[in-house]
């Protein structure tokens, strides 16, 4: 039986995740990539605070296609994680507790993911129109003028993951 | 001479652009059925199921096989006796691009300058080569290239008296360091020789070779063939998480260089390399 995550995420729910585990995300998730974590990082410099309230949120390392007429969602897989790395400790810091993307991530994002007893998920990359399925709607809620980039809010039904780096810190990806 | 007027090849560009996103390649697609067979990993087995099934997906409802719809790199080989007609090449070029990316709910992924950043929202310009050929047709290749494996691709110039050796593991440090990040398996266009930038060019034209034809060199083919052989051997298999298959296909382009120099790149491509072609 594949566990299911529901969101928002209590710590206490996430904490036996074992590395290399597949789960299935269920609710909320919002989708952010590069240019939602540059603005995400410059507004809490100019202003001390997140546009946006990370307590227990997961966030999706994505920027979909746009959906057919009277679909949900287009195409919608992860990209690289790696890239939001430097903004990743700021935002564990305020509350996110699940990141899904895809590839390894640095050892100073796993220490975060550590300390904040959160969780990083795998995504599989390049299936994009089968993830499509998993999504029951879509939102623009930040940053719209980014296009593809804003922030969207999704609703996802068992949508598929892989723990890549669990509560305790180990990784997936790690040298054996 | 042959008149042909470029609101033809503005919709040759917007066919060629679904078609490569909907459309998985029929060699890629036929690698990832035979690495599936072989693969003994049962996660790595069921990853190549879902790669295969949302080929499927992509190809019977019309959505992009990856949300990455690229950069749209344009190929076009003019017959020296085609003339063309009704307006501005690049500019129809562009529109074709257009059109696709709108109609064809395909994401905008371009910005208008590198550092400043801000989305075009038609996914244009995009990035044409004109090369000029002898006869009258012409002849459109689209290759929609997503950033996630583009990323991972390197360039080294290397001393002329460097050997095989040397020059394969560049390749296969750069699949090392390409890891999970650039959604392997791989495939690789490599070209080596020419000048810097021609050597670029190579190894992305490498790519729109099918990945089951070798390079018709047979010191080349062998290089290829070695090549994948090692890097399969590394065990990265399907996302990173352990399988037989790391490189679909090795694909290697070779030029002329100078006596002081052996330019080599690597433009590394995911498991959802697409392209399309069609001659006017």
């Amino acid at each position: 039986m594949i566990k299911r995550i529901f969101t928002p995420i209590k710590k206490e729910d996430i904490k036996d995740l074992k590395a290399g585990e597949e789960v299935l995300i269920n609710g909320t998730i919002f989708t952010a990539r590069d240019a939602a974590h540059k603005k995400f990082s410059e507004l809490f410099k100019k202003t001390g605070k997140l546009p946006i309230d990370l307590r227990g949120a997961v966030i999706y390392y994505a920027g979909p296609t746009p959906p057919r007429r009277g679909g949900a969602i287009g195409s919608c897989g992860p990209t690289t994680s790696s890239r939001m790395d430097s903004f990743t400790p700021l935002l564990l810091k305020k509350g996110l507790a699940g990141m899904i993307g895809k590839g390894g991530r640095s050892e100073y994002v796993r220490n975060a993911i550590k300390k904040h007893g959160a969780v990083y998920f795998i995504a599989i990359g390049g299936i994009g129109a089968l993830l499509s399925k998993k999504v029951n709607s879509s939102k623009a809620v930040l940053f719209k003028d980014l296009g593809t980039e804003a922030v969207y809010k999704l609703e996802v039904k068992d949508f598929p993951v892989i723990v890549g780096i669990d509560p305790k810190g180990r990784d997936v990806y790690a040298k054996k | 001479m042959r008149k042909i007027q470029v609101a033809k090849i503005r919709d040759v560009v917007k066919r060629l652009c679904l078609e490569a996103n909907f459309i998985l390649r029929k060699d890629v697609l036929a690698a990832l059925k035979k690495a599936e067979k072989k693969e003994t990993n049962k996660r790595a087995r069921a990853i190549f199921g879902q790669i295969i099934e949302n080929a499927r997906v992509a190809k019977k409802e019309r959505i992009a096989i990856c949300q990455d719809t690229g950069m749209a790199v344009i190929f076009i080989e003019l017959g020296q006796e085609v003339i063309l007609a009704g307006g501005d090449l690049n500019g129809a070029v562009s529109e074709g691009v257009r059109r696709a990316y709108s109609e064809g709910c395909l994401r905008k992924s371009v910005v208008a300058d590198p550092i400043e950043r801000h989305n075009t929202k038609t996914n244009t310009p995009p990035i044409v080569f004109i090369k000029i050929v002898p006869g009258n047709r012409v002849r459109i290749t689209v290759s929609p290239k997503g950033f996630g494996s583009e990323n991972k691709s390197r360039i080294k110039m290397f001393k002329p008296t460097a050997d095989l050796a040397e020059i394969k593991a560049f390749i296969i440090d750069t699949v090392k360091a390409a890891g999970p990040d650039a959604c392997p398996p791989l495939i690789l266009g490599i070209g080596i020789g020419g000048t810097f930038e021609r050597c670029a060019h190579l190894a992305k034209e490498a790519l729109l070779r099918p990945i089951d034809k070798h390079n018709v060199k047979r010191h080349i083919r062998k290089f290829e063939e070695d090549i994948a052989k090692e890097i399969n051997a590394l065990g990265i298999g399907p996302m990173g998480l352990g399988g037989r298959t790391t490189v679909l296909g090795v694909n290697v382009e070779e030029f002329p260089t100078h006596i002081a120099g052996l330019p080599v790149a690597v433009n590394v491509s995911c498991h959802a390399t697409r392209s399309a072609s069609a001659v006017i």
